[in-house]
């Protein structure tokens, strides 16, 4: 990899530094506030960084930092791989991650989709990944298709390859400027923000499925991906053909065969995740032989799946932040346990608690349920409506400290996550 | 009410005005009529097809810019709410909803579009953003509590002389001008978005009310009422 001038050395040495100290401090991973401080002193070095290597760039609501572990996974079998393991996924991050891996000939960087335009320009990166796009932190994350406005408008034009998830709607969309684009089927269980055509605003009609209203029974169902095919009724946008496709358990490759996935990340959305990855790796040219052992040794992301212990009590922890991820959340859950579901709205997570009402909670009827977290009494209210019975608890602990000893599943929201992690061990 | 046995609830393009928990308006008054012993009958009608116009109580709920603007043409074009409303229906519209319901509202890029004109309002783009808790104390002829919830719009809302102001806020922004929402008839519009009802149960049953034409019995309101004080506390100066 080339030099970089004195400058950016600096910058990035200083950068490194500020990171340090924010892990022994005990403030943070470190990774944003190195990048800030580099990108103070050297506005143009995301493209230093970026240039002469080969970069993935990995955006969508749900999904992202699972995903960008799963393709460095693979890539890793190609060489060295720099990466934004721990979901710093803006610029400040990007630099962090880049700078802490000068060497490394590849790159797989989780991107918020807000600043996926801008990273695309300043990166140039030869790949992009879109999984999905749904309503997400409303306060402050603005609204979604003119998300996908603006990816068409980053993509139209480049030399930039895109893998994109043909099941949504809107990331088709989004995608479909693009001067090459590999289309997988990783399915969509969630298609309240894409009953309408993003082209001309006419109804999309899917295969074998009328419109079915959220909350009715039917709703957020799966069906067989490969069945999975939409249209809009009034104009020409509908479904690309796919060449890679989720089908339940395995992957089916462009060449039509069908390989089991067995991996350890549990749920539908993870398959549909590592389907993805594979997809990525194949653009980089890796097989899918070589590319899917290093997937099945993925255990956990970033603390997602982990299990914390307290007496004889063992907590697996979820991770969800919108309605589409509690839906894919459900999925993962077991259902002869008890769950705990805890919820915050501090900044990360989006000030406004609203879109607990999008979440369809009757799936948890029939199992003890307990509630905690800052934002509990909206919670409580919605199972209320949703009768759904429940156990109000003062905190996390004290609903664990409940449970009979064994195993316990947790949802949480983001912050309300991390609290969790920062009080019962950050072990990854 | 006006149907034969069910209460009808009819919850308009949720396709494309539904952006964050407008279904827990519909939820809530499901909820709040069946624990009064009054059947529910709720339809979805998506944006393609057209509003019945049989219902008893209409919902639309928020969206974005360029939903907002297609929702619009469609009712105008479609007809059904504005002979529901004529026959005497109760309407909820929250947000986007709110704006459309008047004579014009903020397009993209702040142009004006035309409204559907069943409120005596106007409404065009603000300088900011209005996100955060909103208060806001109720018109004491609606004989309601104090209203709270959360806004999230750029809009700015002239009321005119055939309305009312739903409130006066005493946090957040709502129209504008120091009042949140309005009503006239059995019509309400809010700039509360998504699940204004959850955290308002007295204007759920102020629809519910209008729509039956008679007065509610009293039903266990705990958890909406922990949610309210806790958000109350929270917001207002002490």
């Amino acid at each position: 990899m080339t030099q970089l001038p004195l400058r950016a050395q600096l910058a990035t040495a200083l950068g490194r530094t500020a990171a340090t100290l924010s892990r022994v401090t005990g403030r943070g991973d470190g990774s944003v506030i190195g990048g800030r401080i580099s990108l103070v002193l050297e506005p143009d070095l995301l493209r230093q960084l970026a240039h002469d290597r080969k970069l993935a760039l990995v955006s969508a609501t749900n999904g992202k930092t699972t995903t960008t572990r799963l393709i460095t996974s693979a890539l890793q079998e190609l060489g060295d791989v720099a990466t934004n393991a721990f979901g710093a996924n803006m610029p400040a991050g990007h630099v962090s991650a880049l700078s802490s891996a000068k060497n490394a000939p590849y790159g797989v960087l989780e991107v918020d989709e807000k600043y996926l335009p801008e990273v695309i320009d300043t990166t140039g990166a030869g790949v992009v990944v879109l999984m999905n796009l749904s309503r997400d932190q409303m306060d402050r994350a603005g609204e979604i298709w003119l998300l996908a406005q603006k990816w068409r408008r980053a993509l139209a034009g480049k030399n930039t390859h895109v893998i994109a998830n043909a099941d949504d709607p809107l990331v088709t969309w989004g995608a479909s400027t693009a001067a090459s684009v590999t289309w997988v089927s990783a399915g969509q269980p969630w298609k309240e923000d894409s009953w309408c055509c993003p082209e001309c605003g006419g109804p999309i009609d899917r295969r074998g499925m009328d419109y079915v209203p959220p909350g009715t029974a039917g709703s957020g169902m799966v069906l067989s991906p490969v069945d999975d095919d939409w249209a809009c009724r009034e104009c020409t946008f509908r479904r690309p053909r796919p060449s890679w496709a989720l089908d339940d358990d395995a992957v089916i490759d462009p060449r039509g065969q069908r390989w089991v996935l067995d991996i350890q990340l549990p749920g539908r959305a993870n398959r549909a995740n590592a389907v993805i990855a594979l997809a990525t790796a194949e653009a980089f040219g890796l097989p899918i032989e070589r590319a899917l052992p290093r997937l099945r040794q993925v255990k956990s992301v970033a603390g997602r799946y982990t299990t914390v212990e307290r007496d004889g009590r063992h907590a697996r922890l979820l991770l969800a932040k919108n309605p589409a991820g509690w839906l894919e959340a459900f999925d993962v859950l077991d259902p002869s346990l008890p769950v705990i579901l805890s919820v915050n709205a501090q900044g990360p997570d989006g000030r406004d608690t609203s879109w607990l009402w999008d979440v369809d909670y009757r799936v948890l009827r029939g199992r003890p349920v307990y509630v905690a977290g800052e934002r509990k009494l909206d919670l409580a209210l919605r199972l209320d409506v949703a009768g759904v019975p429940f156990q109000l608890a003062d905190s996390f602990a004290q609903a664990l400290a409940a449970q009979r000893p064994g195993k316990v599943d947790v949802i949480a929201n983001y912050t309300a996550f991390q609290q969790i992690r920062s009080e019962f061990g950050r072990a990854v | 009410m006006q149907s034969d046995s069910a209460l009808r609830l009819v919850w308009i393009y949720p396709d494309l005005l539904s952006t964050y928990g407008d279904q827990g308006n519909v939820l809530v008054l499901e909820q709040r009529a069946q624990r009064r012993g009054i059947p529910v009958q709720t339809v979805h009608v998506r944006s393609a097809d057209p509003v019945p116009e049989g219902g008893d109580i209409y919902l639309i709920g928020g969206g974005e810019d360029r939903p907002q603007i297609l929702a619009s043409e469609r009712l105008r074009r479609d007809g059904g709410l504005h002979r529901a409303i004529a026959r005497g229906a109760a309407l909820l519209a929250v947000c986007a909803g709110y704006q459309i319901m008047g004579t014009t509202f903020g397009g993209e890029e702040g142009q004006p579009v035309d409204g559907i004109g069943l409120l005596d309002i106007s409404s065009g783009r603000g300088q900011g953003r209005a996100v955060g808790e909103l208060v806001g104390e109720a018109d004491p002829a609606l004989g309601i509590a104090t209203l709270t919830g959360f806004e999230n719009h750029m809009g700015v809302t002239r009321l005119g002389s055939g309305v009312r102001p739903l409130a006066r806020t005493t946090v957040g922004t709502g129209n504008g001008d120091g009042t949140e929402g309005c009503y006239a008839g059995k019509i309400i519009g809010t700039y509360l978005h998504g699940p204004a009802l959850a955290r308002n149960p007295g204007l759920a049953d102020l629809l519910l009310t209008w729509a039956i034409g008679a007065q509610l019995p009293p039903i266990d309101d705990t958890w909406f009422e922990r949610l309210r004080q806790e958000r109350l506390q929270a917001v207002l100066p002490r």
